[in-house]
């Protein structure tokens, strides 16, 4: 096919994939209660009104406390795996690995009915650390498959060259090998913070009574006179996504002399 | 580069916290799950002695049988959709694009943005009063809102098609990315046209990356609750709503775990026979 005809369509596409994810801010913006056309004026007031909304901040705090941990936890136990895997010759490896990535082929709410009911029977009450529990098992894969990258992008000469010079393994990680992984695992951090920090099904049904902001707008989906507001929280939560995944992508990639993108 | 033969002891260590994890959160839950399937509700506890009568209920109720069939055909055709919409775009980047950073950043980006809000934004602009009917009745093209854009299996698949789009994009490409360039050449040497170049050199080899797309989307899409909550309406909803209903709703967990293990032993046997198949149509095809 001729090269201009695909890029036309590779640019619909974009449109295709980009339309519906600038309903947010556009409509975010419009002085109007109801979301539709003709757009009726500029306005700042939906975003004025999120201040002011506590339940909004309780659950935007619980969700920064569970993508935190989440992100530390899942990229902590990613390192470990990927170092073990790219540094060692072992058997059952990839049976490990494919272990590992199997909760990406469970569906969400398997994952999440299947925890709660453990958490029933050992009477543990639902709460932040369910949700963190929960969101550790799609973002573990995700940080090892990165950080397998990164450490597969690196010369293990240098690793050898500071044993022979004397320093014992430990100072070898700390000197040699954690600054040449930082890349990896800064976006490893960045990358497993943003899927805990959007996911909404597992903290749905683990959560509790502490929503996260996921949960939080499930709630107020169902109010026509909030989805203003609900959209000027989306646009907000949109800008603050791109600009996390441009800085990961960017990070990823420093010091790699190809272009590596996605898994 | 010398081959590190490091001690595995050390290297199981590694490993074990990652693996500890899983056991803990995918393994105990899961297999609580199939033994909560084989039992049966009563009251707010669970009757003593172990019941096939949950499988019985799932395989017997037409309802049920309906709504597994449904999911899987509502699944099948947004792996379809999706694969074939994402396949021009990566072949394009793969093969003429100048900046292919740039352009897989931007296919992807949208895949980073909230679900919720990105399936949220479908209701919004299929919607009685959404975007699409209040857009055409301001043009004049329309006089009544249409009603047939939401809540139905259509309004699903659309909104899943979105939804991955990565999912499909970044496998395509990765495939295509590999062919050896040379292949191409030669074929054109030896006299082939674009098109019959494309579907003996490209289109074969790109295969494990359709592929490799087709079961990333169709496994967790058959199981997806938030589109069709959203989206579906009673003629869209799939087996995750009805699991949601028994578990929450019903507060029959026995059946909620039954149909849970019979959608995920469904989805992986649908999967495992299209893997076995395709690999088999690979081989043929050489």
């Amino acid at each position: 096919m001729k090269s201009r005809t695909l890029f036309l369509y590779a640019l619909a596409y974009l449109a295709f994939l980009y339309g519906p994810v600038l309903v947010l801010p556009v409509f975010s913006f419009n002085n109007s209660e109801f979301i539709a056309f003709p757009l009726s004026g500029f306005t700042i007031r939906w975003y004025q009104g999120l201040w002011a909304d506590e339940a909004m901040s309780h659950a935007l705090g619980n969700s920064l406390k569970v993508g935190l941990a989440t992100a530390l936890l899942s990229t902590a136990l990613g390192l470990a795996t990927a170092r073990a895997v790219t540094r060692h010759r072992l058997k059952g490896a990839s049976a490990a690995l494919g272990f590992i990535s199997l909760p990406l082929f469970i569906p969400d709410i398997v994952l999440a009915l299947s925890l709660m009911l453990l958490l029933g029977l050992l009477s543990l009450p639902l709460s932040l650390a369910a949700v963190v529990l929960g969101h550790l098992l799609i973002c573990i894969p995700f940080a090892v498959t990165v950080l397998i990258a990164r450490f597969e992008g690196f010369d293990r000469n240098l690793e050898e060259a500071s044993a022979d010079l004397g320093e014992d393994p430990w100072m070898t990680f700390w000197r040699v090998t954690f600054p040449l992984m930082l890349p990896g695992i800064i976006a490893s951090l960045l990358l497993t913070f943003i899927t805990s920090f959007d996911e909404f099904l597992l903290a749905f049904f683990l959560s509790g009574t502490e929503a996260t902001l996921p949960v939080y707008i499930w709630g107020q989906l169902r109010f026509p006179e909030r989805l203003p507001m609900v959209l000027a929280l989306g646009a907000l939560i949109l800008a603050a996504s791109i600009a996390l995944v441009i800085l990961a992508e960017y990070v990823r990639n420093l010091g790699v002399r190809k272009s590596m993108v996605g898994a | 580069m010398a081959d590190r033969r490091g001690n595995s002891t050390e290297a199981y260590g590694l490993m074990a916290p990652a693996l500890g994890v899983m056991a803990i959160g995918l393994i105990a839950p899961l297999a609580l799950m199939l033994v909560t399937s084989f039992q049966s509700q009563s009251g707010s506890g669970f009757a003593a002695g172990w019941t096939l009568a949950q499988y019985g209920a799932v395989l017997g109720r037409e309802s049920y049988r309906i709504l597994f069939l449904r999911s899987l055909l509502i699944s099948g055709a947004v792996t379809l959709v999706t694969v074939a919409l994402a396949y021009p775009a990566a072949y394009y980047v793969a093969f003429h694009a100048r900046r292919k950073f740039v352009w897989l950043v931007a296919l992807t980006i949208p895949f980073w943005t909230s679900y919720l809000l990105r399936v949220f934004a479908w209701k919004i602009i299929l919607g009685f009063n959404g975007l699409i009917n209040s857009g055409l009745i301001r043009l004049h093209l329309i006089h009544q809102p249409l009603s047939f854009l939401l809540y139905n299996p259509f309004a699903v698949v659309v909104t899943l098609a979105h939804a991955w789009a990565a999912f499909a994009i970044l496998p395509i490409y990765v495939s295509l990315e590999k062919i050896d360039r040379a292949l191409l050449e030669a074929a054109s040497d030896l006299g082939d046209g674009p098109l019959r170049r494309f579907l003996r050199i490209t289109l074969p080899l790109s295969m494990p990356g359709i592929v490799g797309a087709a079961i990333l989307i169709f496994v967790p899409t058959t199981g997806d609750y938030v589109t069709p909550a959203l989206v579906g309406g009673t003629q869209g909803s799939m087996i995750a709503n009805l699991i949601e209903v028994q578990f929450v709703g019903a507060g029959n967990w026995p059946l909620g775990a039954a149909l849970s293990v019979a959608g995920m032993v469904l989805v992986g046997l649908i999967a495992g026979l299209f893997v076995t198949a395709a690999r088999a149509a690979a081989k043929a095809a050489r």
